[in-house]
């Protein structure tokens, strides 16, 4: 092919607008990039710590402080504490201020200095469950009140300072998380509820949103009604369904059983969310329920993008409807239909708030996203959640490798 | 297979099937309608829904067929042999039993329109099936659509231990008058529903402005300009959208808890938009991509500079998406559960969605649930509904083309 070169190098106009486009970007990636892309690194780094919920604030000082005693007894005491019963806390530092009408009597503790009315004091280390009193005996200056004097020294607060290691931040990593992840049956079946979970919804949700598709691809009146109430479940709140389902299929009061029994199909009430089969299965249908009306929309609408004239050309040869379903619609819809697949796996595999609605992942329901609340919230293991969270970004990068290659297909991108 | 090739196989058995779905249908129908007992009849709905599709191929003028379809079905009704098996009062019997006598001859013999007695031509046989299909489809998408929304509202208007005797019997009790609303009026009265209502309409609000206000110039910017780059930020886009929130909810909850974020509605307003940013710019770059370039390229001539051709040209063309990019941002935002869940606490401040789900406790009873459920599902199916247009072609123009 002979193909003209376009001239090499970038002239000062598409420099000028190269530079529009990113200023016109930036907002958009840097916000993207705060709220993305930094907690997908957080994810990272905790995925490789041993953390658990409680680890989340630091240790820290904690001090109090209080006049106490009367009259030669008189000492102002404060009360130091480490928050943390396995980390020590270094360079820990009081400073405060005392109320002019306290004057110290007696020896101050160690490491500790007063300049003035300020009080400072240089501790060093505090072990691992520390939690100790430092007292100072004071006298009341001439005519001042006690009382007086005790609220100005208790209304000044004291500050502590001090370096404790967080979790968070230092640099010892594990691969325990991993570990405990991958450990035992249960990655296993988690990973199968996942793969059928996604595989199913997919499927049936493209098929029905076919069946659908087909259904109203001709103009009759009332079209336009059944489309949008064909679209309720997707748009509605997932809240308000997900309940609505749970109402529905419950084994007590719930309408779908009562219906069930008084037909004859079961001879007792079937527990839907709530038995080891049934409930994966029930869930996978609820969501090819309520995503079936978003393929139905794509699907419908390229259906209607299709030439007339293919279908009169076929109607000449004679072809019958399913020959021209088969031979002409089917390939045209091919495209759209791949793309709606990988989008829908991708989407179904990223599913959380359905199945923690409607079974809170229990009764053999829990998939990796379900995973992820469960390890990192119901058992406080953030650490295991993040790990969780890191396999699933990585089978998301393996999908999006193949989403591109047929998107850019289809699209051009 | 080919012996569904004659018009007196095809006609029975799609008979028979079709009665049998009629019969559930209007047990089904008849069921949540009353309370009462409907069921149907496998056997006699089979045996006497071939008979039916037999007459139906069977030579003779329409109206005859049809005449002794619905007798023959009505007088099975009667006797109790027919399709259905009822326990009701008269009037809703007979009832039945004339509907699904009329119902079953009118279709059986509109499906088998134009099918003769004897051998079919391939072209009869599949439009047979595909009327019965096309019927079938009707039925059961709209039973699967209508049901949870008929029992979520009628849930919401009877009292918990009425239905835990019949949890069939969606009959209301209109004596009662205002009084049938009465879990909606304590919502709003003993739980702040409007308070909700009101906070997640101006979450929403906010978050479609924020929304476009970013997506526009970067959708724009994807779409028309060159730049190193461009495709592999368009792509960057769409892998964005595909980031699964609960991956991401782990780490914000954590950086909110620390910046004291959470538990605020400014939380909430931040991190709303940027789920919906990606959405967004992807379908408004489809429908930029879409606008003739030419007329952009002629307001540039004429010497405006990018920025006002994308405010006084660009935009103007783009408000049908835009308007249906607002729509879905809203609904979104609407109908967002996840983050609300995670990240508020405060009673004083929830969002709708997370004013329902603190409605699911067992001292709360079933019919204020359902209550918050219509609520929060109301104001967006009445947008959804007045706008469908709209929506409809916005979903699919901007986001993959077809």
């Amino acid at each position: 092919m002979n193909i003209a070169t376009p001239p090499k190098g970038r002239g000062p106009l598409a420099k000028r607008e190269a530079r529009l486009a990113w200023s016109l970007l930036l907002p958009t990636i840097t916000m993207v990039s705060l709220v993305v892309i930094l907690p997908l690194l957080a994810i990272f780094w905790i995925s490789f710590k041993p953390i658990g919920l409680a680890d989340l604030r630091p240790p820290a000082p904690v001090l109090r402080e209080s006049l106490r005693g009367s009259g030669d007894d008189l000492r102002i005491e404060y009360r130091l504490r480490n928050s943390s019963r396995d980390t020590e806390i270094t360079d820990v530092t009081i400073r405060d201020t005392w109320p002019e009408s306290l004057i110290v009597v007696g020896d101050l503790p160690a490491g500790c200095h007063l300049d003035g009315t300020v009080f400072a004091c240089d501790l060093g280390a505090l072990e691992p469950g520390f939690n100790e009193r430092l007292r100072v005996p004071v006298m009341l200056a001439d005519g001042a009140d006690k009382d007086a004097a005790e609220d100005a020294a208790e209304g000044s607060r004291p500050h502590v300072r001090g370096n404790a290691e967080s979790i968070l931040t230092n640099f010892e990593f594990t691969f325990d998380n991993f570990v405990k992840v991958f450990d035992g049956d249960e990655f296993w079946s988690v990973m199968w509820v996942t793969i059928f979970y996604t595989v199913f919804g997919t499927v049936g949700a493209l098929l029905l949103g076919l069946f659908a598709a087909l259904l109203l691809n001709k103009s009759f009146r009332g079209q336009g009604i059944l489309r949008g109430l064909y679209l309720f479940p997707y748009v509605a709140p997932v809240i308000a369904v997900a309940f609505t389902w749970v109402n529905l299929f419950d084994p007590f009061s719930g309408s779908a059983n009562a219906l069930l029994l008084q037909m004859g199909v079961t001879s007792e009430a079937i527990n839907f969310f709530g038995q080891r089969p049934l409930a994966l299965i029930m869930v996978t249908v609820f969501e090819i329920w309520r995503y079936f009306p978003l393929s139905f929309l794509f699907i419908l609408a390229r259906l209607q993008s299709i030439d007339t004239d293919m279908y009169e050309a076929a109607d000449m040869d004679g072809a019958s409807p399913f020959q021209k379903f088969w031979y002409l619609s089917l390939p045209m819809l091919l495209g759209i239909l791949s793309v709606l697949f990988l989008l829908r796996f991708i989407w179904t595999f990223n599913k959380f708030d359905d199945i923690f609605l409607l079974t809170g992942g229990n009764a053999g329901t829990r998939t990796l996203t379900v995973n992820v609340y469960e390890q990192a919230f119901a058992v406080s293991n953030i650490g295991a959640g993040a790990a969780v969270a890191v396999i699933i970004f990585g089978c998301l990068l393996v999908f999006s490798v193949f989403f591109f290659k047929f998107i850019s297909r289809e699209e051009g991108l | 297979m080919s012996l569904l090739r004659y018009g007196y196989v095809s006609g029975p058995v799609i008979g028979a099937i079709w009665l049998f779905v009629l019969a559930t249908t209007i047990s089904v129908t008849m069921s949540f309608a009353t309370g009462d007992a409907f069921r149907p009849a496998l056997v006699s709905s089979l045996v006497l829904g071939a008979l039916a599709g037999w007459i139906a191929v069977t030579p003779q003028n329409k109206t005859t067929k049809i005449a002794m379809i619905s007798a023959l079905v009505f007088a099975t009704s009667l006797t109790g042999f027919g399709p259905t098996v009822m326990q009701s009062t008269a009037t809703s019997q007979g009832f039945v039993a004339i509907l699904l006598a009329l119902v079953m001859g009118w279709s059986i013999v509109s499906i088998m329109a134009a099918v003769p007695f004897g051998s079919l031509s391939r072209h009869e046989m599949e439009e047979a099936w595909i009327r019965f299909l096309t019927g079938f489809g009707y039925i059961f998408f709209t039973a699967i659509v209508l049901i949870p929304f008929y029992v979520m509202v009628m849930t919401s208007l009877k009292s918990q231990s009425d239905l835990l005797q019949n949890p069939l019997d969606f009959s209301l009790d209109f004596d009662k008058g205002a009084a049938l609303f009465r879990s909606y009026y304590e919502l709003f009265r003993d739980f702040n529903f409007g308070t909700y209502m009101w906070t997640s309409f101006y979450v929403s609000v906010l978050t479609v402005l924020i929304t476009l206000a970013f997506s526009i110039p970067g959708a724009y910017a994807v779409a028309r300009l060159n730049f190193r780059g461009q495709k592999a930020f368009s792509r960057s886009i769409l892998l964005i959208y595909m980031v699964p929130m609960i991956v991401l909810a782990l780490p914000i909850y954590i950086a909110f808890s620390v910046t004291g974020l959470r538990n605020t509605v400014i939380g909430i307003i931040l991190i709303y938009p940027v789920t919906t940013i990606p959405v967004a710019l992807y379908m408004l770059q489809g429908y930029f991509r879409g606008l003739p370039p030419e007329v952009e390229e002629a307001g540039l001539m004429d010497g405006l500079n990018r920025l006002q051709v994308i405010w006084k040209i660009t935009l103007p063309l783009a408000l049908p998406a835009l308007a249906s990019v607002s729509l879905y941002v809203f609904m979104i935002a609407w109908n967002e559960f996840l983050l609300a869940f995670m990240l508020l606490d405060d009673p004083s401040k929830f969002t709708l969605t997370r004013g329902v789900a603190m409605l699911n406790s067992s001292e709360i009873p079933r019919e204020h649930l359902m209550a918050g459920a219509v609520i929060a599902t109301v104001p967006v199916m009445v947008l959804f509904l007045g706008l469908e247009k709209f929506m409809t072609k916005g979903l699919t123009a901007g986001s993959v083309k077809g």
